[in-house]
């Protein structure tokens, strides 16, 4: 496998393929604005215990611009969330920067919100309370945090569980009340870590569904960690592929699928095109 | 919930958790057979008494033993023995929670602090805390002093290991994802440590509730001028046995009160936790 961004053999439905990854990107530049997050020659590298040293991410560039859907995908221990966590500068890299809005020195970190596999929210309060959180950390106006948290326990489906406690509800409701909780202090940022990881496969699709709309409906800048191919193509702009470790850029696809996109498009041969590039791009690099 | 940690006052485990549920018709059932079987024990108790089987100045009967401890109850001179034995308990076993939790936080979440305090607190804790006693009330005379340090003393190190399992048991993802909120190490300590550490608290004071009756009675047994200890020492050389059933009545319900008090703590803040401690 060649340079990253360079292993192009496919006939990829999209025009520059050859484009190298670091470029800006076609959103930034018709918004007008620098991206919101560029990610610059990010290196990280792991001390073990016995003293030797592990590469978990060798080397990667890539812009994320501002309402764009990212997914990052790669085989497990690939160093996803490693790079996903150091985008939200919840992890200092070993080498490289990222840097918000194209400005280098005395930026504003973007307002972030996090969702992990698993929801943990706090279970010794209820699901109101728990979406309340980001805004009682941030010292949010607190009259508008509820007013918020009520429409968004709406948007998630979970109208009349405020008052429940989290080990009162569902998994997959565990996890709206969670990427509830990420949204209520508005968010430029939204990071989501396989949020879906732990739900079953029709909860998932469901789930992903939802997300496609409440990311339609705010506009927030998502960087989306998962496992499943056909989950990347259906919800992004673009489509990250990693190596194993140590990560490398294996390509940066535009998923270029018109959007509300419903789940039968998942049977589309255009979807299935991409899915297909993504698949052969992660087994090439395992064969090797 | 297992916590394994190097000191054995850990009983945050199995044991502690609650017994598998039953059927609500077999524990009613449970209850009726266990009253039967204590009105058949008190009444042939009586019974022997009374007929002479067994001699009453060794064991009284059931009866003579109630009249006891209505007697004292109702009297202000053992009543005040009974608050002065209450106080030393209340003392000791507040000064001994609030520094067991306090450098329990601390240990946990200072790697300074545990690395100078954490040789002591294992060399101390494996000191028999009644065999100080003689030593504190040497030092500390035969007032209240010395008990209230005597059972500050024995509550304190349940307390505190348990506090450091609690404080230590915080999910390192939910410190990621206060990060993400930009939260202060106080909000952390506030929103997430403490909340967290609370079942492990409560299972430290659950120990410490039942040592520190101990302690209060230990210490007042090697020398004391008033408590329930030292009317027990007077009532056994009287060879008063009603007298001392009727003091060992009244420890009891102290216990038994203060057990009653942390269940409800439980029930207030520990209610999240399927292992939390239940009355």
């Amino acid at each position: 496998m060649g340079e990253p961004a360079q292993g192009q053999a496919f006939d990829m439905p999209r025009g520059d393929a050859k484009r190298p990854a670091a470029e800006v990107l076609p959103y930034a530049a018709a918004a007008g604005a620098p991206p919101l997050i560029q990610v610059q020659d990010i290196a990280k590298r792991y001390e073990s215990r016995s003293g030797d040293s592990i590469d978990a991410i060798e080397k990667i560039s890539l812009d994320v611009p501002r309402g764009g859907f990212i997914s990052l995908v790669g085989p497990s221990g690939c160093g996803k969330s490693t790079l996903l966590k150091m985008m939200g500068r919840l992890l200092p890299p070993s080498s490289g920067r990222i840097v918000y809005r194209g400005i280098r020195q005395g930026e504003i970190k973007p307002r972030l919100g996090v969702v992990f596999q698993e929801s943990l929210l706090l279970p010794w309060r209820t699901i109101l309370d728990n979406i309340l959180l980001p805004i009682e950390v941030m010292r949010l106006d607190a009259a508008a945090g509820l007013d918020r948290a009520r429409k968004l326990l709406a948007t998630v489906g979970l109208e009349g569980f405020e008052k429940k406690y989290p080990f009162e509800l569902s998994g997959g409701m565990q996890q709206r009340a969670a990427i509830a909780r990420a949204l209520a202090p508005e968010p430029e940022l939204l990071l989501m870590d396989e949020p879906f990881g732990a739900l079953d496969a029709l909860t998932r699709e469901q789930m992903a569904e939802e997300l496609q709309t409440i990311w339609m409906r705010t506009g927030k800048t998502i960087v989306f960690v998962t496992h499943s191919i056909s989950e990347a193509v259906y919800l992004s702009d673009r489509v990250v592929v990693l190596s194993g470790r140590p990560s490398r850029l294996l390509d940066d696809i535009e998923i270029d699928l018109p959007r509300p996109r419903s789940l039968d498009m998942m049977t589309d041969p255009r979807f299935g095109t991409y899915a297909t590039h993504i698949r052969r791009l992660l087994s090439a690099k395992r064969e090797m | 919930m297992t916590v394994s940690t190097a000191v054995h006052d850990v009983v945050f485990s199995a044991e502690t958790a609650k017994p598998a549920p039953m059927r609500a018709g077999f524990r009613t059932t449970g209850s009726i057979v266990s009253a039967i079987v204590l009105v058949a024990v008190l009444a042939s108790w009586e019974g022997c008494v009374r007929a002479g089987v067994m001699p009453a100045f060794l064991l009284p009967a059931p009866s003579n033993l109630v009249l006891m401890f209505a007697t004292d109850i109702l009297s202000p001179a053992f009543l005040k023995e009974a608050l002065y034995t209450m106080a030393e308990i209340a003392l000791g076993f507040g000064a001994g929670a609030v520094a067991g939790i306090g450098l329990g936080a601390a240990i946990a979440l200072v790697p300074m602090i545990e690395q100078i305090a954490w040789p002591y607190v294992i060399t101390l804790q494996t000191i028999p805390k009644v065999a100080i006693a003689p030593l504190l009330i040497i030092w500390f005379g035969f007032g209240i002093e010395s008990k209230v340090l005597i059972v500050a003393l024995i509550c304190f190190f349940p307390i505190l290991v348990n506090a450091v399992a609690g404080f230590r048991s915080t999910d390192a993802r939910q410190v990621l994802l206060m990060d993400s909120m930009d939260a202060t190490k106080w909000q952390l300590f506030r929103k997430v440590r403490l909340p967290n550490a609370v079942p492990y608290l409560i299972a430290g004071l659950q120990i410490a509730v039942v040592l520190s009756v101990i302690g209060a009675v230990v210490g007042e047994f090697l020398g004391a001028s008033a408590g329930l200890g030292a009317l027990l020492v007077v009532r056994q050389s009287n060879m008063d046995v009603t007298g001392v059933f009727s003091v060992l009545a009244t420890l009891s319900i102290i216990g038994l009160s203060m057990n009653l008090a942390v269940g409800l703590l439980s029930r207030r803040f520990a209610f999240w936790m399927d292992t939390s401690v239940k009355i």
